[in-house]
């Protein structure tokens, strides 16, 4: 049980979560406690003590699965010599047909026997019989063979793709509507969609995880568990992110924004004194007989940071500017005055766009189609953007804003323009870059970052979260 | 720690049920392991899903005291661990000079005034230096400023408190300690190592259901379901403020006075204003819930 532990520790800190040592003496201690057989306590006591971040359960999860699947009762898949005890499955699987009706196994049923009889669990949300099918589905149609050296990915598509379950959505909704007698509501309609979409994703997980645990079976469980090592959701790359590590991102912006709003408006909490106040300072001084033991201070003055963002929209950032838009979004909720700009090779301000606009994917559609953000060929020209920058907004730039400039500086060896920079920190509170490529790519081709870095306050390669979180806390 | 409050797993769950808290595995588990452990719990999530209410309800079913420390921003050892009560011992001193024996030396009256009759405990040393079962709920954590935080760092690892003038108090009985936590700020690492982690969500349709069914009396089953579906369906539109459970269960009791039997559109629509709070939330959700379906 140790060494099952620690190498699930072992894995948990590959997998790039942070155990500590002495957390990894509490999930030891804790397991005592809790009985193995008791999966989901356990599962549940091996997190509070391992997992402190909730961002994290995901990864844990996997961790877990891959671990652990195979011990528990009711998974009783392998016997001692560690192979697939096929006969067990078997009878396991036949059991259950008789349970309900009393087919033959597995192997003798036809694709649409399978169909069907899935299409009935999911009408009645009958889990043991869900859990089943999946076992049914997969062995029927993932075509799983030992060894064969592909991902748990393809085999889910595989079966997947044989069970039709959007064709199988329609048909469910076509029996409510049968059942309820057509009179239903849109709104009963909506809800009764969803709980099968709800039913139906849990099916998919049901097949995932039954996939998985067949792999673990036929792998074993550290080759599985590193190829199923996915970065953590900090750690994933702006340019190269799924749309599902998308929406994570996204989540996790929301409150680096609001850390980001605390960090620039916290000077003025910190009792950091104005310039001297002469008139108080003599009043002062009269208690001490015309001394002026105790000189007073001014108060300074509340400081409203005032930011203004300068995107770079272009092709070869696209990825990274559907995540500065959301970034923008996201200031823009967090501070009473932000501009926006975007650009290509020509720039346009799109503040209005996102301040009267409640849903992001609408304001960033907008930004996409209605910003005048192309001067010539709609590739990247930083010197003339920037000029247009600092022609038209540059006299708005006061003591009070604090400028972000967005973007790889890949300009196409066109005139950088970095004087506009220059004259930016100057007149700003200061003035800071975000690039989104690794920084061994810097000045490498046709990036001229160092050009424009000189003049800025910092310069901070941000491809992940993790470094944009690093960004907000140099702030400090 | 061989005195335990819970038999096992189970007993946790049913005595939460008892006192109408519904707890999930993972809620029941760490709760269980905490009392076995003998560890603080750093419960976090979104606002309005019973991570207070969870605090009082296991002070409820184990029949101890509820303490409470709310944090807020420039909180401090006075008000979170203990103070002396200056005030006390100026009259003290000043009691001593009036009368004329005061041959005592100096040290003897320090020691008079620095002792446990001066001193005013504030929640933390309240919450050790009790006599009966205590549970401890330090809420908001994440309000105080990182540096407030390691004043908790002692109580938490050793539940004993310092007192320089005394030395150090430790505790009579190991509190079952609940911290809170909104994520408002990325807590320190030395706070997370020293807790269990549990991360109470937005309840699964069932549970929440069970809830509404529990704590609002006089609801009907089916109306429960079509509260719990509704409300799990406006949680998957973008809103600046998802409802929690809080005002689900308000909402339901809202339905039920207005003797509401099955909800319809426009009811639903109406009535919207209990279950969401920003103005353009209610817009977006009563569109959606016209147009789509």
């Amino acid at each position: 049980m140790l060494d099952l532990l620690s190498g699930f520790v072992v894995e948990l800190r590959n997998a790039g979560l942070p155990v500590s040592l002495t957390e990894n003496l509490d999930a030891m201690e804790a397991v005592k406690h809790i009985p193995i057989e008791d999966r989901d306590a356990f599962k549940y006591a091996l997190a509070a003590t391992l997992v402190k971040n909730e961002q994290h359960w995901k990864a844990f999860e996997t961790v877990f699965e891959v671990y652990f699947s195979l011990r528990g009762p009711e998974y009783n898949v392998l016997d001692e010599e560690g192979e697939i005890d096929e006969d067990s499955l078997e009878e396991w699987m036949s059991q259950q047909m008789r349970g309900m009706g009393g087919q033959g196994s597995a192997e003798d049923m036809s694709p649409e026997e399978i169909a069907e009889m899935l299409f009935r669990a999911l009408m009645n949300a009958d889990e043991a019989m869900m859990a089943a099918m999946a076992r049914a589905a997969v062995t029927q149609f993932a075509g799983m063979e030992p060894g064969r050296p592909v991902g748990g990915t393809y085999y889910l598509y595989r079966t997947l793709r044989n069970l039709d379950l959007d064709g199988m959505l329609d048909r469910l909704m076509e029996q409510a509507q049968e059942r309820s007698e057509g009179d239903m509501t849109s709104l009963q309609e909506r809800l009764e969609r969803e709980e099968f979409e709800n039913r139906i994703e849990d099916l998919k997980r049901e097949i995932e995880a039954e996939i998985r645990r067949r792999l673990v079976a036929d792998r074993g469980v550290e080759a599985m568990a590193k190829t199923l090592r996915k970065p953590l959701p900090e750690d994933v790359d702006f340019m190269h992110a799924s749309r599902e590590e998308m929406a994570n991102i996204r989540k996790a912006i929301q409150p680096l924004t609001r850390k980001l709003a605390a960090r620039l408006a916290r000077k003025r909490k910190h009792k950091r004194k104005g310039p001297l106040d002469f008139r108080a300072t003599v009043r002062q001084s009269l208690s001490y007989g015309g001394v002026p033991a105790e000189p007073r201070f001014k108060n300074p003055r509340p400081n409203k940071p005032e930011l203004v963002v300068v995107a770079d929209i272009s092709g070869s950032v696209a990825a990274f500017a559907r995540f500065t838009l959301h970034l923008v979004y996201a200031l823009q909720n967090q501070f009473s005055k932000v501009r926006s700009f975007v650009f290509i090779d020509g720039l346009d301000e799109v503040t209005h766009m996102f301040q009267n606009e409640e849903d992001i994917t609408n304001a960033v559609h907008r930004v996409n189609t209605e910003a005048d953000v192309v001067w010539v060929d709609g590739h990247s020209d930083y010197g003339h953007a920037f000029g247009v920058f600092w022609e038209n907004y540059g006299s708005e730039i006061n003591s009070k804003s604090t400028v972000m400039f967005l973007g790889d500086a890949r300009n196409n060896y066109h005139a950088t323009n970095a004087w506009v920079v220059k004259e930016t920190a100057k007149k700003a509170r200061s003035v800071f870059w975000l690039n989104p490529e690794p920084k061994s790519y810097w000045d490498t081709g046709d990036s001229v970052i160092t050009e424009y870095a000189t003049h800025a306050d910092g310069v901070f390669e941000c491809r992940n979260l993790r470094q944009l979180e690093g960004f907000v806390d140099h702030l400090a | 720690m061989g005195d335990t409050m819970f038999g096992d797993l189970a007993s946790v769950r049913d005595g939460l049920k008892d006192v109408e808290y519904l707890a999930d595995d993972g809620i029941a588990s760490v709760v269980f392991l905490a009392e076995k452990l003998g560890k603080p719990v750093l419960v976090e999530g979104p606002a309005g899903t019973g991570k207070t209410e969870l605090a009082k309800s296991v002070a409820a079913m184990t029949d101890a005291r509820l303490i409470r420390l709310q944090c807020y921003e420039g909180l401090d050892e006075a008000k979170a661990l203990y103070e002396w009560n200056y005030k006390k011992q100026l009259l003290r001193i000043q009691a001593d000079r009036g009368s004329d024996a005061s041959n005592e030396d100096w040290t003897d009256l320090q020691d008079d005034i620095f002792n446990d009759e001066f001193l005013l405990t504030r929640p933390l040393l309240e919450a050790i230096s009790a006599e009966e079962k205590v549970v401890l709920l330090i809420d908001e954590v994440d309000r105080v400023e990182v540096e407030t935080e390691a004043l908790l760092l002692e109580i938490l690892s050793d539940y004993q408190v310092s007192i320089p003038e005394m030395g150090t108090i430790e505790a009579k009985q190991i509190p079952i300690v609940f911290l809170t936590s909104n994520n408002t700020r990325e807590l320190s690492e030395a706070l997370k190592r020293r807790c269990l982690f549990l991360h109470i969500d937005y309840p699964q349709l069932e549970r929440e259901k069970e809830i509404v069914l529990t704590k609002v009396d006089g609801i009907s089953d089916n109306l429960a379901e079509q509260v719990a579906r509704i409300v799990r369906s406006i949680r998957q539109i973008e809103l600046k403020k998802s409802p929690s459970v809080s005002e689900t269960l308000d909402w339901a009791r809202t339905l039920v006075l207005l003797g509401v039997e099955s909800i319809d559109v426009e009811q639903a629509k109406e009535s919207l204003h209990v279950l969401l709070k920003y103005q353009s939330d209610i817009e977006k959700t009563a569109k959606e819930l016209t147009v789509e379906g």
